[in-house]
């Protein structure tokens, strides 16, 4: 894999995750007990053997840069290659945000010239799966395409949310739908793609200056392509999450609690590195109850944890209750508190007596779109006073100081 | 200032058995996640002391490997770091460590080398948390020429089997007693120098080359009427795993059995670091019942644990229960096996159904066993 740079696109914001990415972007946001969601790609690429890899940032990026640093955590910390974090910069002339995925990766054609690759993956920073990418660059040369696009079959009904493709017997994509009303198939696309790199270079040339063009992968350059060049489809046969709603974030950390969970972070042949403090083990009290959950390091229970995700060094004092939960590093949990169907971003206090995700869902009052399921939501760096009460789907936004007593109904908010 | 820690960790432990069969006492694992040399590694480079050199003997492979570059202690560095110094074969012969001063002797040109001023010579078997500042002003602030780390032990100890110190009033010692049948004090001390490197140099070429091997008996004890040996008293925790399977086994419970032991040993004075293992999160089945224990990552938990430590990555099996005992690193307690009052070393298994019952004293099981 010395002839593969692998681009991943960590520039988003996930707006559909609300107060999770109001102040980080959705790839430095956490999952699973003690690691980033780009964790999952930055892994896939070093378990895959590439080392060569560029991380496109654009959304506040501080705590996406701190946390990837040189990249030792996943032996990226290379002379030849290793890890780099690119951000939109100015020129003589000009000085633009990233446009696009295209745009994104046309900004740094420099970039990945100086590795002079045969081939370039480009790749989301915002997904949840295992995939050895070097199976995938093989497939690629296999088929002697120009570009090779990972799918995924999907249930016909849920379709119509992704880009559709329609291949031939050899997966030769012969026509593409963009989130069609009618499906033609149910292979979509995951964003995941190879592309022969002095191809890909010279198609996003011609589509900088394409002023019709929105410079997306996905929108523009695939569909540009594909009725002249050799685009494969590269079927994907394993577990891929795009924990893109509030509802698919919470649904997708509880599967890992399953008995059997459908994507396994426990593989040795497939570990998922992470930039994590140092902490001792996690302790669990003679009052402590701890089932069906995850449980990271530094961690003191002294209550219950019924079917939860705790990252590294919560605390749980006695008494409470924490139920069907995602907490993030750092939480601090009081005594007599209960928590059910919560997310709770790092760093929150939430002190003793508080009651959160009580009662029934209802509409959320602030915005329907990002908020419609029964999760509560709690940003980051908040403090919860005593004795607050919260309903289902509320959401308190980061850095706010609840003040004792505070109830908020069902789909309430405090922003 | 600068300070040259040295770390004694070449000891062989016949006291802790099947525990130090295939390692040394300082790489000993411990409170689920460390391993002995850990403590005092972590204490340096949390008081700023970023040159380190390691001197092992015996047994050294997985103490080695858990060192490696130094990488986790941040100490994977251009100036200073960390250095294994091991005994070698040279020109004018080739001998073991044949004591605590001939192995620092043996390594003169490491203390000669660098520029520091002052070294600080602990132990990689001892298990406390501090930061060595206090220490040092103690020791200017008294002209002192060597500094000692003592601490009053209470009845938990067995004082025959540590030195002893007699001070005067404002804490200079006078004498010191090694592992004798009546100790004159309760003061032991602590395995812990702090002295200047130049006159550490002078002492060791005085006894060394004169066929005396050892630090305290020929280096300190026979000087303490010339120079200023000073006692520094340490009030935090304090154990040596070399001391037995008991204590070892005692530390262990005391950490699960104390939030403020806990408190101090892994927050309170710096972070305790340790080699990465990049195991995920525990996990906690349906049916894991869980009560006064230590688990640490990579655990996958569906049996009944009760007052344990469980190392990375052990796996307890449903209907199997796991009490009053230490299991370490990538063990697996098969379906309703029963373990108690047991230490478990890496890689077992014990099978289904099986029991492994220790009585007054804890039962030891050695790397790679099956029950």
């Amino acid at each position: 894999m010395t002839n593969v740079v692998a681009l991943i696109l960590a520039g988003g914001q996930g707006t559909r995750l609300g107060v999770l990415t109001e102040k980080i972007p959705k790839p430095a946001v956490q999952f699973g007990g003690k690691y980033r969601i780009i964790d999952f790609t930055l892994s896939n690429c070093v378990n895959s053997g590439i080392y060569r890899v560029g991380v496109l940032a654009q959304y506040r990026p501080h705590l996406l840069n701190k946390h990837i640093g040189i990249g030792k955590p996943w032996d990226l910390d290379r002379k030849g290659g290793g890890v780099t974090i690119l951000q939109p910069y100015s020129t003589l002339t000009e000085s633009v945000w990233y446009k696009g995925t295209a745009d994104a990766v046309y900004q740094n054609i420099e970039f990945v010239d100086e590795y002079n690759p045969e081939y370039v993956v480009v790749l989301s920073g915002d997904h949840i799966y295992s995939m050895d990418y070097s199976e995938f660059v093989y497939y690629h040369v296999s088929k002697g395409a120009l570009a090779t696009i990972a799918c995924m079959e999907v249930p016909i009904s849920e379709a119509h949310r992704f880009g559709i493709m329609v291949t031939d017997i050899d997966y030769k994509i012969i026509d593409f739908q963009e989130k069609p009303k009618q499906p033609k198939s149910n292979l979509a696309s995951l964003g995941i793609y190879v592309f022969n790199w002095d191809f890909i270079k010279q198609t996003l040339i011609e589509d900088a200056k394409d002023e019709a063009s929105e410079h997306d992968f996905g929108k523009n350059v695939i569909p540009k392509i594909l009725p002249t060049e050799r685009v494969y489809a590269y079927p994907f046969e394993g577990y891929w999450q795009d924990v893109g709603t509030i509802m698919s974030y919470w649904e997708t950390n509880l599967e890992l609690v399953r008995p059997i969970p459908p994507f396994n972070i426990h593989d040795p042949n497939w570990r998922i590195y992470t930039r994590s403090e140092e902490m001792q083990p996690a302790y669990i009290s003679p009052s402590g109850e701890v089932r069906n959950s995850i449980v990271s390091e530094g961690c003191e229970i002294h209550g219950l944890v019924e079917n939860s995700i705790i990252s590294q060094g919560v605390n749980i004092g006695e008494n409470s209750v924490v139920r069907n939960s995602v907490i993030m590093t750092k939480v601090e949990i009081g005594d007599n508190v209960i928590i059910e169907d919560a997310i709770i971003a790092e760093n929150t206090i939430i002190k003793n007596g508080c009651k959160i995700g009580l009662g029934e869902y209802a509409e959320s009052k602030y915005d329907k779109k990002v908020y419609n399921s029964h999760i509560t939501v709690i940003g980051m760096d908040t403090v919860v006073e005593e004795d607050c009460e919260f309903g289902k789907n509320v959401v308190v936004g980061n850095d706010k100081i609840v003040p004792k007593g505070t109830r908020l109904e069902s789909g309430g908010y405090f922003l | 200032m600068k300070v040259l820690g040295l770390i004694l960790a070449g000891g062989k432990s016949d006291a802790l058995g099947k525990l130090v069969y295939k390692r040394a006492s300082a790489a000993v694992p411990v409170f689920g996640k460390y391993r002995a040399i850990d403590f005092t590694l972590s204490n340096m480079v949390n008081s700023g002391i970023y040159k380190v050199g390691v001197l092992t003997q015996y047994n050294p492979r997985s103490l080695m490997d858990h060192l490696g570059s130094g990488k986790e202690w941040d100490l994977d560095r251009k100036h200073g770091g960390l250095y294994i110094l091991q005994p070698y074969i040279g020109m004018t012969g080739e001998y073991w460590y044949r004591g605590t001063a001939d192995a620092i002797f043996q390594n003169t040109t490491m203390l000669r080398r660098g520029d520091e001023d002052y070294v600080l010579i602990g132990s990689g078997d001892h298990i406390y948390k501090m930061l060595y500042d206090d220490l040092f002003r103690y020791h200017f602030a008294k002209s002192a020429d060597i500094t000692l780390l003592v601490k009053e032990l209470d009845d938990t100890y067995d004082l025959t089997q540590y030195g002893t110190v007699v001070t005067e009033p404002d804490g200079r010692i006078i004498d010191i007693k090694e592992k004798v049948q009546n100790p004159p004090t309760r003061k032991a001390f602590l395995g812990v120098y702090f002295i200047n490197k130049y006159l550490l140099l002078e002492l060791l070429y005085d006894t060394v080359p004169a066929g005396k091997y050892d630090l305290l008996l020929d280096v300190v004890i026979p000087n303490l009427s010339k120079l200023r040996v000073y006692a520094y008293e340490f009030k935090g925790y304090w154990r040596n795993v070399k001391k037995g399977i008991n204590e070892y086994y005692k530390m262990n419970m005391e950490v699960l059995n104390s939030q403020a032991l806990r408190e101090e040993l892994f927050v309170k004075y710096g972070k305790v670091y340790t080699k990465l293992k990049d195991y995920p999160p525990a996990k906690y089945t349906n049916t894991a019942k869980v009560s006064n224990s230590i688990i640490a990552d990579g655990c996958i938990i569906s049996g009944n644990v009760k007052n344990s430590v469980l190392f990375r990555g052990v796996v307890v099996k449903a209907g199997a229960r796991v009490e009053n005992s230490i299991v370490m690193q990538d063990t697996v307690i098969e379906e309703g096996a029963i373990v108690r009052n047991a230490i478990i070393d890496k890689n077992c298994v014990i099978r289904a159904e099986q029991m492994l019952v220790g009585d007054f004293e804890p039962v030891v099981l050695e790397k790679w066993m099956v029950v």
